[in-house]
């Protein structure tokens, strides 16, 4: 690497760069502008400066804490799910040895789902009530059937949810798995290692480094769940599956309040970073080589 | 004690067979070596003995007592594997003691073991680092320490010293033998290295597309190979085997003559040849002379005749040491 094509490198990486940079740049700025603005659709030209009146507003909401509590409730529980039933569904997989690219292509396919379609589904045919698979599943064992989302609505968005993230935990997993040496396997065999213990000595560890990255990746996408509550709940009942992403919704285009939801925005990002700074400190030393 | 008895093993996967009845005898203590081309089922014998694959028929006896069906932890084997297969997770002290932690021995007793393996080996600096941070002939003792801290019945080698530098492999070579022979505990040993099998073996059995040829000690094999396999596999360079008319001469469809046997002279007795290419070693000279009638033949000298492509040159055979074998490839004995 001479100093003349590392320049090069430079002026070609500049565009992008900085594409990237104004693409970022210029809607956090606005975003900050609003959020200190009294801005409200439904009073056009009526925008005033109010310093940090929306943040105070925002934070002091108590919808802003029960969405909080639901964000993180969402995010955790999705994330156990998908890694525990995605590693057990890795291993299984990869036992299977005939048909495993038909097996494996039907696990992948909840992920190419959109968000608002699979809610859909879940909502009409599986969770109905009424009309769901689940409900006549119920009243054929002579059970009362569920209301889900009446009666269990965050553990119903946190089903739908799961199911469309397991397939990306257990594909990542299921590719860790086959990367494992089976010399490994053997050697620990030999050393009297019973199944169990060859999983909990040997796979698990080889697995910590792939579950870091789904868990960091499905952080990123979970914190910002929304087709699947606006779809199903719309946040509700009360404020039971209002999660940050569809608080701020819900101020800005039900209340129509830009400044507010402008400020929630800005709570959400510095959630995020929380979030993510936590995350690197407990499982991103996993990455280390 | 760690006899092992091999009675008709064979091994098929499907239709393809692999081991076509192995009989084996292997005595308490002997190191073992098993050695043949690549997919001659060398591996596959030395995991059926493991217990990591099971056996299609015959019996496998460890000092006396079946082990067909029995879980390969339970057969008291310990195994060194080609990739040495650590567990990259685990510090070295970790690696050597899990088969211990396994077997439920206590925590002191685990690490009286380990630390008194890994003084053996030259460990002891290592014990709390992780095997990425070892070299790979420090990874190798690891394995080995792996094996020997189970105090096992016999070791089993998967070629273990494939991965090595070829100055790291003649040490290790030499730290495995003496090992073996400190602690006298039988050694199977699989490799494809002809020069490790005749070094570091007390028996070789040379196997050849899932057969064994020859069953023997190095020197055995050496002055007396059963069958053209065996002599054309044995030793270094190559043995000549001459067939045709030349064959006829000495009374049998073919004869082997081994390089260090042909006596290379400018002139004098013998037959008569050109040398095609010389390679000097200084300590030894591979002559490739090409012979009318005969074709290209292989001479060892010791020293340095100063003969190179182009020059003339007389072979005379060692007549005690020409071997010769039927027209099934099977030695001649008189």
């Amino acid at each position: 690497m001479t100093a003349e094509t590392r320049a090069l490198g430079r002026l070609l990486l500049g565009p992008a760069v900085a594409l990237l940079f104004v693409w970022m740049i210029v809607p956090l700025a606005m975003t900050i502008y609003f959020s200190t603005l009294h801005y409200n659709l439904l009073n056009p030209g009526m925008e005033q400066f109010v310093g940090l009146e929306n943040y105070i507003y925002f934070l002091t909401d108590p919808a802003f804490l029960a969405s909080l509590y639901n964000t993180l409730v969402l995010v955790g529980s999705v994330l156990v799910l998908t890694i525990v039933l995605g590693t057990l569904i890795a291993l299984l997989l990869d036992q299977v040895v005939v048909g495993r690219s038909i097996v494996r292509l039907m696990v992948i396919a909840p992920f190419f789902v959109m968000p608002t379609v699979s809610a859909l589904v879940w909502k009409n045919l599986l969770m109905h009530p009424v009309s769901g698979l689940f409900a006549w599943i119920a009243t054929s064992l002579g059970l009362t059937p569920i209301d889900w989302f009446a009666n269990a609505p965050l553990v119903a968005i946190i089903l739908i949810v799961a199911w469309q993230w397991l397939p990306f935990a257990t594909l990542i997993l299921l590719t860790a798995l086959q990367s494992l040496d089976e010399e490994q396997r053997e050697a620990a065999e030999m050393d009297g290692a019973g199944p169990f213990s060859s999983f909990l000595y040997v796979t698990l560890p080889h697995l910590a480094r792939p579950i870091t990255v789904v868990i960091l990746i499905e952080t990123i996408f979970l914190l910002t769940v929304f087709a699947e509550i606006f779809v199903t709940t719309g946040g509700g009942p009360g404020l039971a599956t209002t999660n940050i992403a569809f608080l701020i919704y819900a101020q800005a285009l039900i209340q129509y309040d830009v400044g507010s939801a402008s400020a929630g925005g800005m709570v959400a990002v510095v959630i995020a970073n929380i979030v993510a700074f936590f995350l690197v400190r407990i499982v991103g030393r996993n990455l280390e080589a | 004690m760690g006899r092992i008895t091999l009675q008709g093993v064979r091994k098929a996967f499907g239709s393809h067979t692999v081991i076509h009845g192995a009989d084996l005898d292997i005595a308490d203590g002997s190191f073992v070596v098993f050695v043949g081309p690549s997919g001659c089922g060398k591996t596959t014998l030395l995991r059926l003995i493991a217990g990591l694959e099971d056996v299609t028929d015959g019996r496998i006896l460890i000092d006396g007592s079946n082990v067909v069906g029995v879980a390969a932890a339970k057969r008291g084997l310990s195994m060194v594997f080609q990739s040495y297969a650590l567990y990259p997770h685990m510090s070295v002290r970790g690696n050597i003691g899990f088969g211990l932690k396994m077997a439920g021995v206590a925590r002191p007793e685990i690490n009286r073991k380990v630390e008194a393996a890994a003084a053996t080996l030259n460990l002891t600096p290592y014990l709390d680092r992780k095997p990425r941070e070892l070299s790979g002939g420090q990874r190798q003792r690891v394995a080995i320490g792996r094996a020997i801290v189970r105090e096992p019945k016999a070791f089993l080698f998967d070629e273990p010293l494939s991965n090595l530098d070829a100055a790291l492999r003649v040490q290790m070579r030499l730290e495995i033998t003496t090992l073996q022979k400190q602690l006298a505990t039988t050694a199977i040993y699989v490799t494809h290295d002809q020069v490790e099998a005749m070094t570091m073996a007390d028996r070789i059995v040379v196997l050849n597309a899932g057969r064994i040829e020859q069953f023997g000690s190095p020197l055995e094999l050496y002055d007396r190979p059963d069958n053209l396999f065996v002599a054309g596999f044995i030793g270094s360079p190559r043995m000549n085997f001459i067939g045709k008319e030349m064959a006829k001469r000495y009374g049998a469809p073919t004869i082997g003559i081994r390089p260090e046997h042909l006596r290379a002279a400018r002139d004098g007795e013998g037959w008569q040849g050109v040398v095609s290419v010389a390679e000097h070693l200084g300590s030894d000279t591979f002559l490739h002379v090409d012979v009318p009638e005969i074709g290209r033949l292989t001479a060892r000298s010791v020293g340095e005749l100063g003969l190179t492509t182009g020059d003339r040159v007389r072979l005379s055979p060692d007549p005690a040491r020409i071997h010769r074998f039927d027209a099934d490839g099977r030695a001649i004995r008189s």
